[in-house]
């Protein structure tokens, strides 16, 4: 665990020291504040559901980019090399990278609670679904995240990791939309498969612990593979 | 402390090394000495737990470097070729980061992290970027990182590869003390560097051990032949006919043009013929401006061993 938090320390002042950082954070903030703007204005709702919906949709992009760097830019520079020849399990490796990378989300969430607050000052939002939504949109960034962490395992070239981890991630997130052509059957599985269903049952208030462990798992799936690479990258 | 036995590593379907074995007792500093591509730094990335070997095995402080990895790599520190350093940090956060993944304990950490920065006289850049440093410095940070958690064992892969003299001085002069309470394994090849700090060498070869001695008794077992430099003035073709008549001669061969030139002369071994060498250049009627015998040193005996390898 030490371990873990010592890498996950230093990404995290990796990640600060990168005007990068900043950039993806603004254009974060910018985009869902469109969205919230935008349902706030027309429908006069005192939601956050469009927040969560452009910015939701944004983090597909945001996800792989946000980690592209961390195993990429090691296995390019050859700093893996010390790093895995110092006394550390490849899974603390992997897991503090990525807790690095969750924490980097949760910071922008936090910024992004401004729009919340600014219903609360201006009405009486229903604080539930707005509560329960940036669960959802929690656990999404982390499926994503562990996403493009794998994708960023995989190769040395940073672009490489980042349309990788964008593919699988897309794909996850669009494959219901094959419902139609594939039948009924195999649609009704693809649409419980892709992440994108479920998602919209968080900004209702409505947490389904399937759904939570559903996410969650996905992580773990990839997470465990991200290790694995990292394993097999000794073999090759 | 460290026991490789028949280290043998494919890449594909390339073979890098072949049943490298050797040993190297606790105290000692050995030095892997062979040409680019021999194997030198796949032996060390398989001892350090980099990659593991494709068979064979490796200890290293008693403990197998596949199998007790973790217990292996607490034991060693490592200085990759490439010095690969993380750039945007500071040498001070990058030595704090370090210290902690190799379970340096907090109280000691700051202290450690001083007395290291001291050792590599690096001290005066503890907040500078590392991405700002000149080539010699990184090194100097790179030795510095190998070190921190006082590793039993040191391995250092080309550590004085394309840095100032001094700079090269100063990490001979750090391994050389590390030298006395670490076993070290420094690869080079630099011949000098060899003589200057190592107490054994292991010479590779084309994934192979072609040697493992100390320096001075691997010139001798190869002193096949006494060799000496001559430099004279006048015709060659006179001098070579009289050289090659002086007893225990063997081959003399002149280099250069004109009426300077420089000559061969390989001698049987064990016997001083320079007396007798010059009396010749002297009868012949040259003028003889230089004469000298020539002592193998590690440059001759490596491309014998090497040579020897290939017929």
């Amino acid at each position: 665990m030490r371990n873990v938090l010592a890498i996950a320390e230093k990404e995290l002042s990796t990640y600060f020291g990168s005007p990068w950082s900043y950039i993806i954070t603004a254009v974060f903030l910018v985009v869902g504040g469109y969205g919230f703007g935008f349902t706030a204005v027309t429908y006069m709702e005192t939601t956050v559901q469009g927040f969560l919906g452009w910015s939701s949709f944004f983090l597909l992009f945001l996800g792989p980019a946000m980690t592209m760097r961390l195993f990429a830019e090691e296995e390019k520079l050859g700093t893996l090399e010390i790093l895995l020849t110092s006394p550390v399990r490849d899974v603390e490796v992997v897991l503090g990278k990525f807790l690095a990378s969750l924490g980097m989300l949760a910071v922008m969430l936090v910024l992004s609670l401004f729009y919340p607050l600014l219903l609360a000052w201006f009405g009486s939002p229903d604080l539930g679904p707005i509560a329960s939504g940036y669960l959802g949109i929690f656990l999404l960034g982390a499926i994503f995240l562990s996403i493009g962490l794998f994708a960023s395992s995989l190769t040395a070239n940073q672009i490489v990791a980042y349309v990788v981890g964008s593919v699988l991630v897309l794909v996850l997130w669009f494959i219901g939309q094959t419902a139609g052509v594939l039948g009924e059957k195999a649609g009704a599985v693809f649409r419980a498969i892709a992440v994108s269903t479920h998602f919209p049952d968080f900004g209702r208030g409505m947490i389904d612990t399937n759904t939570i462990l559903y996410y969650v798992s996905i992580t773990v799936v990839f997470l465990f593979l991200t290790v694995r690479s990292l394993e097999t990258r000794r073999w090759r | 402390m460290i026991e490789a036995a028949n280290l043998t590593k494919y890449y594909g379907n390339h073979l890098a090394i072949e049943n490298v074995s050797f040993k190297v007792e606790k105290g000692e500093v050995v030095g892997f000495l062979g040409p680019n591509g021999a194997g030198k730094t796949t032996t060390m990335r398989i001892l350090t737990g980099f990659i593991p070997s494709s068979s064979g095995s490796a200890r290293v402080a008693g403990y197998d470097v596949q199998t007790q990895s973790l217990e292996a790599r607490r034991r060693i520190g490592y200085l990759p070729e490439s010095v690969p350093l993380y750039r945007d940090m500071t040498v001070r956060s990058y030595l704090r980061f370090l210290a902690k993944i190799r379970g340096v304990p907090p109280t000691r950490r700051e202290a450690r992290i001083k007395e290291v920065m001291a050792l590599c006289r690096i001290e005066g850049y503890a907040d500078t970027h590392i991405g700002k440093l000149s080539k010699g410095y990184r090194q100097l940070v790179g030795v510095s990182q190998a070190i921190l958690h006082e590793p039993e064992v040191l391995i250092l892969d080309e550590p004085t590869i394309g840095i100032d003299p001094r700079q090269v001085v100063q990490i001979r002069q750090i391994t050389k003390e590390l030298g006395r309470e670490h076993t070290v394994i420094l690869s080079t090849h630099i011949l000098p560097e060899v003589n200057m700090v190592c107490e054994k060498v292991i010479i590779m070869s084309r994934g192979k051990v072609v040697a493992v001695d100390r320096p001075q008794d691997i010139s001798a077992r190869l002193k096949g032949t006494q060799r000496y430099e001559i430099e004279a003035r006048g015709p060659a073709k006179k001098l070579l006919a009289r050289l090659r008549q002086v007893e225990g001669v063997r081959d003399v061969t002149a280099e250069g043009s004109g009426e300077q030139r420089r000559y061969t002369v390989e001698c049987e071994p064990d016997r001083d013929v320079r007396d007798v060498l010059a009396a010749a250049v002297i009868e012949s009627g040259l003028s003889l401006l230089g004469l000298k015998a020539h002592e193998l040193d590690l440059e001759d005996i490596f491309l014998k061993l090497t040579a020897k390898e290939r017929e």
